[in-house]
């Protein structure tokens, strides 16, 4: 592997792409949205259970590739316990990152910095976003919540 | 007896300027031809020569220049209709490309032909463009849309395809050669099977007309499309046939200059084909680079092209064999060069990305044949497709692109 591809797909993202986390439908959750990427096929179901304005939990079940994997997968760990504005602002943060529009800023995007190779290949770069646009739409859909009785 | 002359290999890569760009330090490989192929020095010539020495709006200007320019853009319609084996030059319409023919016979024929319960039969395996403008003439007309269903190998089913072809049938569109999986569809049995029926049959040949020679009357269709840019020609510019009676019988798909012979606000009557579907200024100098490509490609042989582009894939696809966990999708016995595959473990868009940057241009995705993926049961693939410069050494390159990514990926 080049070094290009080497700040691509960096450990972090093989090993969650391999072994994706809260990977799974959610019984508990009352917000989901699907994400799909018409472009290459990917698709993606997003769970939150919201409770008190803040994310308890998320997880999701999909099939993409190791950047999309890799991205929903670190997403459901870094939404949780996020209240719902700041899980907004992070959605933001994480999309200027990989637009190449703001630089990686460690505080705010934490562990999620290691997605910022992705700006280099601007055909990729909706395979990192696919995930966080569906957490945006999933908290922002609060008016027609999904029952899970 | 006198041996075929070579096809020589080096030198048609020498026609074609951007095979020398160096990506990354090395020479592209460029296996997207099924997308758009590159286009040879000729083509590009033809085209500047028309904006250096001939061009204007044609049809109408008294000058010079627009006498000029018409000849070239008339000739070229001649030069078509002679590659493709028209009739005559009047059945050939300029288009944007397949898309627009397409969407041109749908809107038109579909208007003409189709009424209530009527039916479109497709089949699994077609483009989004020979799907979704069936359905938006089907909305209109109350027409219905059917579509045959594709074996385990991607061949056409033909026993499937003869049981949904009823009474009701009315127009039969199919691929002549897949885009996403390469198969070489048996037109001459759909031919048969749709006139038994009095349907009419469309075929989409933007796949097929860089690899066959097309002699539109013998394959026994009343419309056929391509397109100039995956036959070595310019983008922008394709070609619809149709018979000319039928083209006569249409209405037409745009309005505005051109396509009319009077106008009043009370009553307007239409130019004979095929002005009556060229309306407004078209693409003077595109149909000139695909004369140009017509012409290079017949000076090299198409049977010669074939039969060069077959054992690339062949080759290819024995290499791929190699590969742990790759599968092809598509096995027909007739296929144009194309190879489509997945990889377990290993998501083609991320096949796609390693590949990039070993200089092998692939294509990953649905191909723009989401229900053929949804046959298959993969969201993409991963596809080379081969043209007339390609080498068993890109191959080769293909294969250790391959093999760096399953380094990567496969844990």
């Amino acid at each position: 592997m080049n070094d290009a591809l080497r700040d691509l797909y960096r450990e972090v993202i093989l090993d969650h792409s391999r072994r994706p986390r809260n990977y799974g439908a959610m019984d508990a959750a009352n917000r989901q949205s699907d994400g799909f990427n018409p472009l290459c096929g990917d698709r993606l179901r997003l769970f939150l259970l919201v409770e008190d304005g803040a994310v308890r939990q998320a997880s999701f079940v999909g099939d993409g590739c190791a950047i999309s994997t890799a991205s929903a997968s670190l997403l459901t760990e870094a939404a949780r316990g996020l209240p719902e504005e700041e899980a907004l602002e992070l959605v933001e943060n994480f999309r200027g990152m990989v637009a190449g529009e703001s630089e990686p800023d460690g505080e705010s995007l934490g562990k999620l910095t290691v997605f910022a190779g992705v700006r280099d290949y601007p055909t990729r770069v909706k395979c990192a976003t696919l995930a966080w646009h569906t957490l945006r739409a999933a908290i922002e859909q609060s008016g027609e919540t999904v029952k899970t009785e | 007896m006198i041996a075929a002359p070579a096809y020589d290999l080096e030198k048609v890569r020498a026609d074609f300027p951007i095979l020398s760009e160096e990506v990354r330090g090395q020479r592209i490989a460029y296996l997207d031809n099924a997308a758009s192929s590159q286009k040879p020095r000729a083509v590009l010539d033809a085209v500047d020569h028309v904006y250096e020495t001939g061009y204007a709006n044609i049809h109408r200007g008294v000058h010079v220049l627009s006498e000029r320019a018409t000849e070239h853009y008339e000739r070229s319609r001649r030069r078509m209709a002679k590659f493709i084996g028209a009739q005559s030059a009047d059945e050939v319409i300029f288009v944007r490309g397949t898309t627009e023919g397409l969407n041109l016979v749908a809107s038109s024929l579909g208007r003409y032909a189709l009424r209530e319960g009527d039916e479109v039969l497709l089949t699994g395996m077609e483009h989004h463009s020979n799907i979704v403008p069936w359905q938006m003439v089907a909305d209109l007309t109350g027409a219905k849309v059917l579509a045959a269903p594709v074996t385990d190998r991607g061949e056409l089913d033909m026993d499937g395809f003869a049981a949904l072809l009823s009474d009701r049938t009315r127009i039969v569109s199919v691929v002549h050669v897949s885009n996403a999986l390469g198969t070489v569809n048996p037109v001459d049995e759909i031919a048969r099977l749709a006139k038994e029926r009095g349907a009419y049959l469309v075929l989409d040949g933007a796949q097929a007309a860089p690899h066959l020679k097309l002699d539109v009357q013998e394959l026994g269709c009343d419309f056929y499309c391509l397109s100039g840019h995956k036959m070595y020609g310019p983008s922008g510019i394709g070609v619809l046939w149709g018979k000319k009676r039928l083209l006569e019988a249409i209405p037409p798909y745009q309005g505005g200059g051109e396509m009319i012979r009077t106008v009043s606000f009370e009553r307007t009557t239409y130019a004979e084909p095929p002005a009556k579907f060229e309306a407004g200024t078209p693409n003077i100098a595109g149909p000139v680079g695909l004369a140009a490509a017509a012409d290079y490609l017949d000076g090299l042989g198409i049977p010669e092209v074939a039969e060069h582009e077959a054992r690339v894939r062949e080759y290819a696809e024995s290499r791929l064999s190699e590969i742990p966990g790759l599968r092809v999708v598509g096995t027909a016995r007739e296929k144009a060069a194309v190879v489509s595959f997945v990889v377990d473990g290993v998501h083609p868009h991320d096949l796609g990305t390693v590949l990039d940057q070993e200089g092998v241009a692939v294509r990953t995705g649905h191909h723009c044949t989401q229900p053929l993926m949804e046959r298959f049961g993969v969201p993409a693939t991963a596809r080379a497709s081969f043209g007339l410069y390609n080498t068993e050494a890109e191959v080769d390159r293909l294969a250790a692109g391959l093999r760096t990514a399953l380094e990567v990926f496969r844990p």
